[in-house]
């Protein structure tokens, strides 16, 4: 036993020894395009709409919040899922998201929101979590398909027109300053700026 | 009007008839009873088109003095709840700088024995509850109502002659 494990130790501290450089190569690369495949696949699969509603925290509460708005349900059919808003599409902001997200995997093993009353207690300060993060990134989420240098303001009620053409066209506010719950409910605003 | 009035009278007896009150509603035969249904209690009828809000964002003329101004904006998704009021976002003394929207009046700041409270009064918290918006529909009934302007006029003239 000891002598496999001696043998195959060997192998791995020097293997150009063992093998040709060419096998190593190709080796390699083909062992890099499976790994980098199957984790892209599995980072992936975690951004699926299917994924985060498997938490019924997720199901029960937020996700029945959005089916009632216009980002859920609308004339064309077109529909935003929870990685659209909440995962970043760039793929380093991507995986430092995903980095983040392990702190939910924790709320999630210890139950941190497993009832709606202990969710309804954290609602303000997971939704100032994703304010904060809106906020600092410019609402690169909503911009996403948001693209303000495509919005036609003769297309907007006046109102709207008004605030993007001034406020927003300055840089001055971005879409989450003004854009607070409109894809779930608002915790209380009691003090939030706007409010 | 005539048909609300009939329909009001025929509910008040249902009503009373609950309470075994001796009224019998046998006297209006069914075919005189017009509903806003338009179908008969057993079949569902298809329901008309949904309306469009007006969106203009331009105030419309109240219609008598005290009517709550209707909303000239759509309302879709506004939060009104314990933990947010959304309206109070534009139409908030402190918001109205920015919004540039039409300050809710004090009144809606005063309880019921004319007292000025800091914040909204509690009574006049769920907007909705006066102010609506205003759909492009059709009238379902004829409206004969009449601005008192016009009853003041109408009244000047008639003495004129």
């Amino acid at each position: 036993m000891l002598d496999k494990l001696k043998k195959i130790w060997q192998v791995l501290n020097r293997p150009s020894v063992h093998y040709s450089l060419g096998f190593l190569t190709l080796g390699g690369f083909v062992a890099g395009v499976i790994f980098w495949g199957g984790f892209n696949t599995a980072l992936e699969a975690t951004n699926q709409e299917a994924f985060c509603i498997g938490c019924h925290e997720m199901e029960n509460n937020v996700y029945q919040e959005l089916q009632s708005t216009i980002h859920f349900t609308n004339r064309s059919g077109v529909r935003a899922t929870c990685p659209d808003c909440h995962v970043p599409h760039n793929w380093t902001d991507k995986i430092a998201r995903k980095m983040q997200a392990s702190k939910e995997v924790w709320g999630k093993v210890f139950g941190t929101i497993n009832t709606r009353e202990k969710f309804e207690d954290k609602r303000r300060e997971l939704a100032e979590h994703e304010w904060d993060r809106l906020k600092a990134n410019d609402s690169l989420e909503c911009r996403n398909c948001h693209n303000f240098t495509y919005m036609d303001f003769t297309r907007q009620s006046p109102r709207a027109a008004q605030m993007h053409s001034t406020s927003l066209a300055s840089g001055e506010k971005t879409c989450i300053d003004c854009h607070k719950g409109i894809a779930h409910h608002l915790p209380d605003m009691k003090g939030v700026e706007g409010f | 009007m005539k048909t609300f009035k009939l329909v009001r009278v025929l509910g008040l007896l249902a009503f009373g008839s609950l309470f075994m009150v001796n009224v019998s509603a046998t006297s209006i035969p069914e075919d005189k009873i017009d509903t806003l249904r338009l179908a008969p209690i057993n079949i569902e009828p298809t329901s008309p088109a949904m309306q469009k809000v007006r969106n203009t964002d331009v105030k419309e003329v109240r219609s008598y003095p005290m009517q709550p101004p209707i909303i000239p904006h759509k309302i879709d998704g506004y939060q009104v709840d314990i933990k947010a009021n959304k309206c109070m976002a534009c139409h908030a003394r402190s918001r109205t700088g920015e919004s540039q929207a039409p300050m809710v009046s004090v009144t809606h700041y005063m309880d019921r024995d004319n007292n000025f409270l800091a914040e909204l009064s509690p009574r006049r918290y769920f907007c909705t509850q006066c102010h609506v918006p205003q759909l492009d529909a059709k009238l379902l009934v004829e409206n004969d109502f009449v601005d008192m302007e016009h009853l003041i006029k109408a009244n000047v003239e008639q003495k004129k002659h």
